[in-house]
């Protein structure tokens, strides 16, 4: 009998394993062998360097400058989208009448739900193509050709979105102009979360607030808002994986992807570029060494903070 | 799941009182009153719709493009409403456009890659959450690290492995599908794993050892029995699946860089990007713009049917 019991594990579990193993793991532990030597990646001549990439890394200029921009998207794109998607949780859920019985959803909730959703099922390739052409700097473009007909921008002087490395609140502008997608397009799936975890709340516990004579906004504030805290954080920790990993948007939006002049680089097209442009594939294995302990490091914190005791219901 | 009222269901019981009189200051600190509800609906209304259009209008609006001419998408970029509808901008990129073939392969591909994953996320994920065994801990933080690693970094050993691919996988050869299959399945798994071991977490064991008792080997148990008991989360794990990996864009285009004289292989999201680099070279707007809606229909669709699974599903693998 349990001799039965482990073939079986074994059996279950060698084809995943062997998969992940191979293609995940595998690659990992290679990525961080390299990144102790001084490989170029296109011959096979290869030195062991030691530490000398982590050295590095800490002094160079582009690093710190992308890395602060990955601090500046782990920190606003969790706190706009988060907020954003409780609102409209907020309004979907309690926007709606205030009857006897206490308050309801806003009618057409569940068209609304299905609506927001959408930019989150939509590939990154229709979205760039998509946003390309809104955030286009002549009147062509979506924003700048509505504006433009309105008044408030003139045909000589548009705003050209991505292509603006000026700085706006100490941030460059072109950061400002991806964030504002990667909150298009997230705050729907985070807005569908809360609203299914407001409906998982007991109705009881409404009730008794009501019957105290709260309104609205005590109950969401007071009630929905420390009940939900679970779920708020768990969608903090998702969105700090999504924050770290804007490449994607950084690599279809920006010019000569991380610019203008290096104005919207992050770690990861800096080790991309470092790897596939500048031939230093030691160096770029040493960039994501560093990533992955600063995302597992991060992780840690995050779960540690929000982490308290679960309130039963 | 449709309508949404934090109202509490039943009659209120004998022992509830009426609610509380309250005077009209009272009222407005809490935000209550007629005129004050009335104010705060309209503004949901308002807000919603804002935000609605703010969703809607650039996928109109791509769709709307798709069905212009060349030169009205150039003239007149901004109107929704095409002069004369030009189907002939889907076929031309169907056919001109290749997204024909990108769509065959992003179907094959995507075919094999979603049931491999489910299959093999769920084996994994039921005997690591049903099991007792030495190691058990530890594979499972080994799949869960996956959820947390950036995939830049093994994008240099994929790479390198992918370009001597007799390092890589001597028995497929230059099959480059089956490769992207496989790396799909590999890089789906951490995922896939954490969320059906909570999901096989949450199923009752009783019937497992009813059927244990019954004489059933492990693995018909685990097929005929907890697998479909499993459906529902099936369900979502697969659409997720299917949405993740058809919209996926780094992989593919970090292994699937088609060497002249080979078959093109490129996948939906890999074409379009060319489509749309290519885009300075070349003056066909009306049919990219045709590929990008041909490209999003499908997912769009997916989601539509089955949003309810979706919605369900990310309450199962969040909140559990």
């Amino acid at each position: 009998m349990r001799h039965g019991v482990a073939r079986f594990v074994t059996g279950f579990l060698a084809l995943p394993v062997g998969l992940y193993v191979f293609y995940v793991v595998w690659p990992f532990l290679q990525a961080a062998g390299y990144s102790l030597t001084d490989w170029g990646g296109y011959s096979d001549r290869q030195q062991f360097v030691g530490l000398d990439n982590y050295i590095r890394l800490f002094s160079d200029e582009l690093i710190r400058k992308a890395f602060w921009h990955n601090v500046f998207f782990l920190i606003t794109v969790p706190l706009f989208t988060i907020a954003l998607a409780l609102f409209l949780a907020f309004l979907l859920n309690v926007g709606g009448r205030e009857d006897k019985a206490g308050v309801r959803g806003v009618f057409g909730s569940g068209f609304y739900k299905v609506i927001f959703f959408f930019p989150q099922v939509l590939s990154l390739v229709v979205i760039a193509v998509m946003w390309q052409q809104i955030y286009r700097a002549d009147s062509q473009g979506l924003i700048n050709g509505v504006l433009m007909k309105i008044g408030l921008v003139s045909e000589e002087d548009p705003i050209t979105f991505v292509y603006d490395p000026e700085p706006f609140l100490g941030v460059p502008a072109v950061l400002w102009w991806l964030l504002l997608i990667a909150v298009w397009s997230g705050a729907g799936f985070y807005m569908v979360l809360f609203s299914a975890a407001m409906q998982s709340i007991p109705k009881d516990v409404y009730e008794a607030a009501i019957l105290d004579g709260a309104g609205r906004f005590h109950t969401f504030f007071r009630i929905t808002l420390p009940l939900l805290r679970d779920t708020v954080s768990v969608a903090w920790v998702y969105l700090g994986f999504i924050a770290l990993d804007m490449y994607a948007l950084v690599f279809v939006m920006t010019p000569s992807q991380g610019g203008p002049n290096h104005a919207s680089e992050i770690f990861a097209s800096v080790l991309n570029f470092t790897a596939f442009q500048k031939g230093q594939f030691g160096y770029a294995c040493a960039m994501g060494v560093a990533l992955a302990i600063f995302t597992i490091l991060l992780a840690a914190l995050q779960l540690r903070i929000t982490r308290r005791e679960r309130i039963e219901y | 799941m449709s309508t949404v009222t934090h109202t509490p269901g039943g009659p209120a019981g004998p022992h509830h009182a009426p609610p509380p009189g309250r005077t009209p200051a009272e009222r407005a600190a809490v935000g209550g009153g007629r005129a004050g509800a009335r104010f705060f609906n309209g503004f949901s209304h308002l807000f919603l719709a804002v935000w609605a259009i703010m969703v809607i209008y650039p996928l109109l609006w791509v769709v709307m493009s798709a069905l212009k001419t060349d030169s009205e998408v150039i003239r007149r970029p901004l109107s929704l409403i095409p002069e004369q509808l030009q189907w002939g901008n889907f076929a031309r990129a169907w056919t001109e456009g290749r997204i024909g073939d990108f769509f065959l392969n992003t179907v094959l591909v995507l075919t094999g890659s979603v049931f491999l994953t489910m299959l093999l996320g769920s084996m994994a994920a039921y005997v690591l959450a049903r099991y007792e065994f030495r190691g058990n801990r530890l594979i499972y933080y080994m799949f869960l690290s996956g959820l947390t690693l950036p995939i830049y970094l093994a994008a240099v050993p994929l790479f390198k492995g992918v370009h001597n691919t007799g390092v890589v996988l001597p028995f497929l050869g230059p099959n480059k599908h089956l490769m992207l299959i496989l790396v799909y399945v590999a890089w789906s798994l951490a995922f896939t794993v954490f969320f059906m071991h909570s999901f096989f977490r949450t199923l009752p064991t009783a019937i497992a050892e009813a059927g244990m008792v019954d004489g059933a080997s492990h693995s018909r148990l685990f097929f005929n029995v907890m697998l479909p008991m499993a459906k529902p989360g099936l369900i979502s794990i697969g659409i997720f699946n299917v949405l993740g990996q058809w919209n996926q864009w780094y992989l593919p285009t970090l292994l699937m860089q088609s060497v002249a004289g080979e078959p093109k292989n490129q996948v939906i999201s890999q074409g379009l990007i060319e489509l749309s680099v290519n885009q300075g070279y070349r003056s066909d707007w009306s049919g990219l713009f045709a590929g990008v809606t041909m490209a999003m229909l499908p997912v769009l669709i997916v989601y539509i049917v089955f949003q309810r699974q979706v919605q369900s599903g990310l309450t199962a693998g969040v909140s559990k």
